[in-house]
């Protein structure tokens, strides 16, 4: 009884710490969410009445329409790239032994430190030599690059946590190593791949600044839509296209939780 | 132990040695392994047991040596195709596949037919008596289920070799027992040829038709249960296998037998002893007694007939041990002893502080050298 007495002040006092800090990285974002029913033709908050007429004007307007589609087609692909290379290179930096490996190690997690902006710059220089900037092949390229350590790191994890000897068994069983590998390694570290994958998805759908240096008036993807948009006139579609980004990165997001939770160390 | 079939060793080990980077895990290895016999590697962690299995799983590449099994050099051949089965301590099954998919998978990588592996996985369950059990996943099972399953999935496809790590290590002391026994019963069932390795030398004894002792990447002795115990090569041998009293000094040769001196006491040593020893005159030597092969007399019965040796102890604890009772005694020189006696042959009983005489008869000394002497 003693203890609680002092306790429980000590208790409130952190529960307001954590509540305000949630509440201050929260709010910004979800803001948006009610702005997007606003009848206004404003972008204002605290929304005036409630309409849904800007979602119809996403999804009716072409511009929104098409940089939904490209953003969807560019993560989609990203995502699938950085998957199997960050897959490889996973398995190749855990199990491989070769000189350099931890600076190659490095060198694949170097996207997670390096700016962005030094990295949009620097691509974007070189693929317009290469002729594959403002197209999606060039932003493809690019996400995939940002998006491997997110797949690295996840099935490293992974293959951390997996048991080795599980893979000698499959050996001593009669299973060569590619049998090994698909029956044993690949259902044990699909958890992380996709989780990685998912993260790689959320990474590209997500990312602006590459990919304002990257997509032209002809390849738009959603978040640079945006940008050029609130730019441009203020309009309440943009919250209504924001409400949309993180419903879906939301989703992705619980969903990457879910597959890392089903991890093979069971 | 079934006959020797093909007339050919199950497994022989040849000159098998195993470097990481300088120090040797593995230091001239050489065994001969019959059909169907049970052979256990038994040694203190870090005696290169384990390192020596894994050289024969194929799981790492020996430094130098030969691996035959079943008269064929699997010396380079990849663990795939050794045709062994093998056994971990965390029994290692697939956690993404039932019990029966397991038991299924070395039967699908030999591409036998549906029907014959839904036969054969049906009767390793029933061997492994956990008929029921074959749609639950490993961590729908107990330890002890896993182990059987793991156990009935290395001996499906009838493998030359059945390789065991320390299969019961991490089962409580009761199931391990139950499980020792009917491992044991299963391979000799199946006429399996198993290596097992563990650190436990009970279970080594119970098991195997024949001990490895392993040491700093050697087989120190390589023998039966009985004869490591009573006939140990070594001090190390004699220490690791069962209790022993050890009594250290000079070994002298004289006549036929010899003495074990040690400042102004000296103790008779057989002629076989000598004989098996081999030891020069004036060495550093040790006679090795076993516990039970003490007697305890009263201080002034010398109780030295012909053919025994005494030693003066007072008794430091008598411990109750259910059918035997186990003595602690202090020698004269300061040195701990034991001795284990019997209950119920009416037999004087000893209580602490009683000073006693110590009696053996001088062929159950075991000579050995004494390296640190």
């Amino acid at each position: 009884m003693a203890i609680d007495s002092w306790r429980q002040p000590r208790r409130l006092f952190l529960l307001a710490i954590g509540g305000l800090t949630v509440f201050f990285l929260m709010v910004p974002t979800l803001v948006v969410v009610p702005m997007s029913v606003t009848s206004s033709n404003a972008l204002t908050f605290p929304p005036e009445g409630f309409s849904t007429r800007w979602y119809e004007k996403m999804l009716t307007d072409r511009q929104w329409s098409t940089g939904f589609i490209n953003s969807a087609q560019t993560a989609l692909l990203a995502a699938l790239l950085a998957t199997v290379l960050g897959t490889l290179a996973a398995i190749g930096t855990a199990r491989g032994r070769f000189p350099g490996r931890s600076a190659v190690n490095a060198l694949i997690l170097s996207p997670l430190i390096v700016p962005v902006i030094i990295i949009a710059i620097g691509m974007f220089s070189v693929f317009v030599r290469w002729k594959i900037a403002g197209s999606m092949v060039g932003l493809v390229m690019a996400h995939t690059a940002l998006a491997v350590p997110f797949v690295v790191v996840n099935v490293t994890t992974s293959l951390r946590t997996m048991d080795r000897n599980l893979e000698l068994a499959a050996q001593s069983l009669g299973a060569g190593p590619v049998r090994t590998f698909r029956r044993i390694t690949l259902p044990l570290i699909m958890p992380g791949m996709l989780a990685g994958g998912l993260f790689a998805f959320i990474t590209s759908w997500d990312e602006v600044v590459v990919a304002i240096f990257l997509t032209s008036a002809r390849f738009r993807t959603l978040p640079v839509e945006m940008w050029e948009q609130v730019r441009q006139v203020v309009d309440p579609t943009v919250a209504a296209v924001s409400t949309t980004l993180l419903a879906v990165t939301t989703t992705l997001l619980l969903l990457a939780f879910v597959a890392r939770r089903q991890g093979p160390a069971r | 132990m079934p006959p020797d079939r093909q007339g050919r060793p199950a497994l022989v080990l040849r000159g098998l040695q195993k470097l990481f980077g300088d120090v040797a895990a593995v230091d001239g290895v050489d065994l001969e392994v019959r059909q169907g016999e049970f052979v256990t590697l038994l040694g203190p962690s870090g005696s290169g047991k384990t390192t020596t299995l894994r050289m024969i799983a194929g799981f790492t590449g020996q430094t130098a040596g030969t691996i035959e099994i079943d008269g064929v050099d699997m010396s380079h051949v990849p663990p795939h195709r050794r045709d062994v089965g093998m056994i971990f301590q965390n029994y290692a099954l697939f956690p993404h596949m039932t019990a029966a998919q397991n038991i299924a998978f070395p039967l699908e990588m030999r591409r036998a037919k549906r029907s014959e592996i839904t036969r054969r996985v049906a009767e390793a369950l029933a061997l492994v008596k956990l008929d029921a059990f074959g749609h639950r996943f490993p961590r729908q099972l107990s330890g002890g289920q896993q182990q059987r399953i793991a156990f009935a999935r290395a001996v499906v496809f009838h493998p030359q070799l059945l390789l065991m790590d320390e299969p019961l290590g991490a089962l409580d002391k009761k199931l391990r027992e139950a499980l020792q026994l009917e491992v044991m019963h299963i391979s000799r069932q199946l006429g399996a040829t198993v290596i097992y390795v563990t650190h436990d030398q009970e279970e080594a004894l119970v098991m195997s038709d024949r001990i490895a002792i392993f040491s700093r990447g050697r087989i120190e002795q390589l023998g039966r249960g009985e004869d490591l115990y009573d006939r140990p090569v070594s001090l190390f041998v004699a220490d690791f296998i069962g209790e022993s009293n050890i009594l250290r000094g000079r070994f002298e040769r004289d006549g036929g037998g010899g003495w074990l001196v040690r400042d102004d006491a000296r103790w008779r040593v057989s002629a076989a002893q000598v004989e098996r020893a081999a030891l020069g005159s004036g060495s550093a030597a040790a006679l090795v007694i076993r516990p039970e092969r003490l007697r305890m007399v009263g201080p002034d019965e010398t109780g030295a007939t012909a053919g025994t040796n005494t030693i003066q102890a007072s008794v430091r604890d008598a411990l109750y041990l259910g059918s035997t009772r186990k003595y602690e005694l202090t020698m004269m020189d300061g040195r701990a002893a034991r001795v284990r006696r019997q209950l119920g042959g009416g037999e004087r009983e000893w209580q602490p502080g009683d000073r006693v005489g110590l009696v053996w008869a001088v062929d159950d000394a075991v000579l050995v050298s004494d390296p640190q002497g």
